[in-house]
């Protein structure tokens, strides 16, 4: 187990790296400069401000200064933004983003858990019909239409909410929140429908009835905790869908996180931003997938842990 | 089963003995015999929820190829003076499609204010710039759908072969293949598609490239599990020994094989993609203006959301309808063509 830990480690690392280089190169290899009126400059100034962002050196260079920055936590400096260093810049930004985004994983996987659990006590039911129709509704409805209405009809309409902005604590986070929970409250809903179902057909279901439990202590007791097991491997895929969300959730409501952050850096062409947030978002995804491979080891000893084998 | 059997009659005709030697019409099969899709086929036919999206779709796809040649009007005329026109069919007696708006209070003919001649009117209304809506959103469902083919050509062009070479080939070869696959696919999709249109000059291509360089990591998986299994079949053997070459045995005995898996996979990732243009369009890095895509519809309506909501309700119904059709039929599909998940 240690050793595999280690390897899947030392896995991390060489993946971040080869993204590091990857985006570091690419950025290199964008069009336009970030200096916002180039045409105006004389060669002197264009080289005083090479010289401060040390764009003047030769590009390897640039590029190990690049990766031992990164080492130390130093992602450059915003080409935009007030030239506040990136990392300043994400670390002032992550609280919203991260409050949502355990808001939305909490709130998303309970009711999902909640709404596949009763489908598939239901199965074939009204109920089942219902909580697979909002899973359905929940899939393919694109969050940032999602986040509109709610905005127009709970917030503009009703008045229940704050349209936007951060600046009333909780509150401004409910309707972002839910409408992040979307995407992970369909994809868990369907998922622990299908894996209740083969739980409630096998014998130790049968064993517990036959015990005498009632319907609700054998669910609760035995069929709950069996299918809860596979339901951590789509924590992975849902931090995707969490990251991708929360950039139009936040431009929705103008709240100042890391996805709003992305959006805006893209459309200004802040390399070093864009480059620090990529690594950021690939960072926290492949922390994400090891973890959960891991814990799945330790929850399910029937999986052999095998390193060819990193499911995602 | 058991209902069936007590209401069959019984006579003394049904105890007569059978006749020694009609072993053939014993053997005889009743039923016509199916092929393996023609049994699927049957068995999508009884999901009436996917056989209403698969029509729904066909419509969908009928009315894009139609706006190819002929829109009600130009999708790119700008009449300044008719912009944010609400929708009005004919003489404006159908509810929600009057042709008047509510400003400040008071309802108010839009169509007179803005001196449209009589006669004239827009389905879904106008957008900021007086641009037929409807005539947008045919544009714009047709370009959509376009996108969302072409992305999945990426799918069956790099994924199936991808799939199938480091399923096939094994050892270390499948570990470098796989490797590669993990690194990519630790990267969020959005972020290197979003790297890419930082690159190229945004439009369709770029978009279609961009989503296409990290779609296909799905399929490729999938299909090299599909192929350790069938790599042990004894038809494969079969051919191995009889000196098929990989690429015949990849051609005529995977890929049928495969085809269920494959099908199901890329109605899963039409949707997708569609979703994933809008996206880019809606946070400003997609279709650029004056092209018309979902996303740049919904991006626009959404500007103007809470003073003319028609302008993002009907590019969002129109994108729920066709993602809930997708995601409907996919799952129809994937019922039909592997009944054991279904129970």
């Amino acid at each position: 187990m240690r050793k595999y830990i280690f390897k899947r480690i030392m896995y991390m690392i060489l993946t971040l790296f080869i993204i590091a280089t990857a985006t570091f190169f690419l950025m290199k290899l964008m069009p336009g400069s970030p200096y916002a009126n180039q045409a105006k400059m004389t060669a002197e100034q264009r080289a005083i401000m090479d010289a401060q962002y040390g764009l003047n050196k030769p590009v390897y260079q640039q590029y190990f200064i690049y990766l031992i920055g990164i080492v130390q936590g130093n992602f450059g400096t915003s080409f935009q933004f007030n030239n506040q260093p990136v990392s300043f810049l994400i670390s002032s930004r992550i609280g919203p983003s991260m409050q949502i985004g355990a808001q939305a994983i909490v709130l998303g996987t309970v009711l999902g858990i909640l709404l596949g659990a009763l489908a598939a006590i239901r199965k074939n039911t009204w109920v089942d019909t219902l909580a697979t129709f909002f899973a359905i509704l929940g899939r393919s409805i694109p969050n940032f239409v999602f986040a509109v209405l709610l905005q127009f009809y709970l917030a503009f309409k009703l008045k229940i909410f704050p349209i936007a902005l951060w600046d009333e604590g909780f509150r401004s986070s409910i309707l972002p929140t839910i409408a992040l929970s979307m995407a992970p409250l369909a994809t868990t809903a369907r998922f622990m429908r299908t894996e209740m179902v083969d739980v409630l057909n096998s014998d130790y279901i049968e064993l517990a009835r036959a015990k005498g439990n009632t319907p609700w202590q054998t669910v609760a007791k035995h069929a709950l905790r069996n299918s809860l097991i596979p339901v951590i491997t789509i924590i992975g895929p849902m931090a995707v869908d969490l990251m991708v969300g929360s950039m139009v959730v936040e431009n929705i409501f103008s709240i100042p996180g890391i996805g709003d952050q992305f959006v805006k850096s893209i459309t200004t062409n802040d390399y070093p931003t864009i480059m620090g947030l990529t690594l950021l978002y690939s960072f926290m995804l492949v922390v994400v997938i090891l973890i959960v491979d891991i814990l799945y080891g330790f929850i399910d000893p029937r999986i052999r842990l095998s390193g060819n084998e990193g499911s995602n | 089963m058991a209902d069936n059997t007590s209401d069959i009659k019984l006579n003394a005709d049904s105890f007569k003995p059978v006749a020694a030697n009609n072993v053939d019409e014993q053997e005889k099969i009743s039923a016509p015999s199916l092929t393996f899709f023609q049994d699927a086929i049957r068995r999508l036919r009884k999901n009436k929820a996917a056989v209403f999206s698969f029509w729904l779709l066909a419509i969908i796809i009928f009315i894009s190829i139609v706006s190819i040649w002929w829109t009600p009007s130009d999708p790119n005329a700008q009449h300044v003076a008719y912009a944010n026109l609400p929708p009005k069919i004919a003489n404006g007696n159908i509810p929600g499609f009057t042709g008047k708006a509510n400003v400040g209070g008071n309802i108010v003919d839009k169509y007179a204010a803005a001196k449209v001649p009589k006669g004239t009117y827009y389905v879904l209304g106008t957008d900021y710039l007086g641009r037929d809506l409807f005539s947008r959103l045919m544009k714009g469902v047709a370009l959509s759908l376009l996108i969302g083919l072409l992305a999945t050509l990426f799918d069956l062009v790099i994924g199936v072969p991808y799939g199938i070479i480091s399923g096939w080939k094994g050892g270390k070869t499948d570990t470098i293949m796989q490797r590669i696959i993990e690194i990519i696919s630790s990267i969020p999709n959005l972020v290197v598609v979003i790297l890419m249109l930082l690159l190229f000059t945004p439009g369709l291509g770029s978009i279609v490239v961009a989503m296409g360089i990290t779609g296909w990591i799905t399929m490729a998986r999938l299909v090299r599990a599909e192929t350790l299994t069938l790599k042990t079949q004894e038809y494969i053997l079969a051919a191995q020994t009889l000196g098929e070459s990989p690429f015949r045995i990849a051609l005529k005995h995977l890929i049928p094989n495969l085809s269920s898996t494959i099908i199901i996979q890329t109605m899963f990732s039409i949707p997708t993609a569609i979703f994933f243009e809008a996206f880019l369009s809606f946070i400003g890095i997609g279709i650029p203006a004056p092209n018309a895509s979902l996303g740049t519809l919904l991006s626009d309506g959404q500007k103007t959301f809470r003073f003319l909501p028609y302008q993002m309700w009907y590019p969002a119904a129109v994108i729920s309808i066709i993602m809930i059709a997708f995601n409907l039929l996919a799952d129809g599909l994937r019922d039909a063509f592997d009944p054991k998940t279904q129970e």
